[in-house]
């Protein structure tokens, strides 16, 4: 037979060099399929980090052994600063709770003004600085619970609905007591897409309103709030799921019909106007029977009330909560 | 392609699957899963779950559409992973959100639609998982077995769905895996009709009948 192709030994690769390369490509090529799988998975996971770097709030008021007893302070570890500002729900800016911190960190509040109008002897457009004078910065420590079932122990800086609403002087006829949030897309881009009506807007019941550990919230941990967690001022109801406390406030107005709410009407079904944490009430798609603690490892079983039942549970005698849940 | 070279490719398809479960493992240890771990492990593996049913699902289409033929190659280590991510996805829920308790964990699958259609999907994946091997496909013949094993769409499908219906507000990540399970079922539909079609009659085709 004719040799045509023949190649002459020399030109052969030694059987070992030539699997040695082979090997080392695959081993090459494996180590770089790994490293681009787990650089996705990484695009899509990001690890996320950030500082609070916002004004230290001077005169800060400790509650007192009295006050403490009222609900003012609650004898639980409080969530650390990390994660309060690191997971947050404010629709805003994005719907991905670990991407709001990084969405609002430009978030610019200088000269925000909030208007207080409706039913009242003395509406007024306060500026920031002239509304946070009303009283002084009182540290409340109080459960937060989200209706997603997770929940922290926050340490806000605030005062008091109750003050701001007598210094407007409400009339008889003021029955609610409802709230905006800014509207802005350029500022909030959460706001360019329509996953909520725009502006986000909440309420309360005017006796609500008035009890005293319904606070508007300046600060957290003896800061001033930074953009993720409401900046400059939001309202906090602890014995409410945490939407109730509406974030960036602009506007309260005192009105004498029960005032549309954002979660309600994106799903009455699902969300309520009262919105009271209740572990016997049932989000209709998951248990509100227990919590998961953020920093803990298991989950707690969820109070009624958030724990404020002997503080707020006269608020609703005789409702039937499980009608206006 | 080579034995050799199908041999090394399921290789590389298993440890890219196990990338994220690495991953996954590594920041936990790390304190680096976020605010909210336990929520952070059952939605990240259940993500995974979908993302190898798709993929699992894009093996056929692909390999009809560029005529690689290996392709197939990938399939049964892609299914194995969605249905171990599932597994995976269900422990942290038993474990993590129901604390380990059996009955809270029925009682709450029983319940809820979108664990309904979960737990669907998750049980039907089971029986896929035990006829992979070369043995059962023998065992049952091709054609069963592939009727068999068209249940990965119902899973595919009850799982999209379950993540749809547990979101808040912002479906935009689960429309996504709708869109693109629309098209690999899409496409399935197209080649079913175009099969079902009889091919037209032409004289040459038209044989006597017996007996006639």
């Amino acid at each position: 037979m004719k040799e045509t192709n023949k190649i002459s030994s020399r030109e052969v690769t030694p059987e070992a060099v030539y699997f040695s390369r082979r090997t080392f490509i695959r081993a090459g090529i494996l180590a770089a399929s790994a490293v681009a799988t787990g650089v996705v998975y990484r695009q899509l996971n990001p690890v996320g980090h950030g500082k609070v770097n916002t004004p230290v709030i001077q005169g800060l008021v400790k509650p007192t052994a009295t006050e403490e007893a009222q609900g003012f302070r609650v004898d639980e570890p409080e969530t650390s600063l990390q994660n309060i500002t690191h997971y947050n729900n404010f629709y805003e800016f994005s719907t991905d709770k670990e991407g709001v911190a990084p969405a609002a960190e430009e978030f610019d509040t200088r000269g925000w003004q909030v208007s207080v109008e409706g039913l009242v002897n003395k509406p007024k457009v306060f500026d920031l600085d002239d509304l946070l004078k009303i009283s002084p910065p009182e540290e409340r420590i109080y459960r937060m619970r989200c209706v997603e079932a997770w929940s922290m122990v926050i340490p806000w800086v605030g005062f008091s609905l109750s003050k701001l609403l007598d210094l407007v002087e409400p009339l008889s006829s003021a029955k609610y007591v409802a709230f905006q949030t800014l509207l802005d897309p350029k500022r909030m881009p959460g706001q360019r897409s329509d996953v909520l009506d725009w502006p986000y807007v909440e309420g309360l019941r005017m006796d609500e309103a008035m009890h005293p550990l319904a606070i508007l919230a300046s600060g957290l941990y003896g800061r001033a709030l930074p953009p993720q967690d409401g900046a400059p001022i939001r309202l906090v109801v602890p014995w409410k799921y945490g939407f109730k406390g509406i974030k960036s406030i602009v506007k309260i107005k005192l009105v004498a019909d029960q005032p549309p709410t954002t979660w309600s009407a994106y799903a009455s079904n699902e969300y309520g106007f009262y919105a009271n944490v209740n572990p016997h009430v049932d989000h209709p798609r998951w248990s509100q029977a227990t919590e998961q603690r953020i920093g803990e490892f298991g989950r707690r079983p969820t109070l009624m009330f958030n724990g404020y039942e002997a503080e707020v549970g006269h608020l609703y005698a005789g409702m039937d909560l499980h009608k206006d849940f | 392609m080579k034995e050799g070279d199908i041999r090394f490719i399921k290789l590389l398809v298993l440890v890219c699957g196990a990338v994220p479960l690495a991953l996954l493992v590594w920041d936990q240890s790390h304190n680096r899963l976020g605010a909210n771990p336990q929520n952070f492990l059952i939605l990240t593996t259940g993500m995974m779950t979908l993302i190898f049913l798709v993929l699992t699902m894009a093996v056929t289409p692909l390999r009809k559409i560029t005529g690689l033929n290996w392709l197939i190659q990938f399939r049964r280590m892609l299914g194995l992973y969605a249905f171990f991510y599932g597994c995976v996805h269900f422990l942290c829920f038993f474990s993590l959100d129901r604390a380990f308790s059996i009955t809270s964990t029925f009682t709450e699958m029983t319940k809820r639609k979108y664990l309904i259609l979960g737990s669907t999907a998750l049980l039907v994946m089971v029986p896929l998982a035990i006829t992979s091997t070369n043995g059962m496909i023998k065992r049952l013949g091709g054609k069963r077995w592939r009727a068999l094993h068209r249940l990965a769409y119902v899973a595919a499908i009850a799982g999209v769905i379950h993540y749809y219906m547990q979101v808040k507000a912002d479906t935009r990540q689960p429309l996504v895996f709708a869109a693109v399970l629309a098209v690999l079922l899409g496409y399935r539909l197209v080649v079913y009709w175009q099969q079902r079609k009889p091919p037209p009659p032409t004289p040459a085709a038209i044989k006597p009948k017996p007996g006639a």
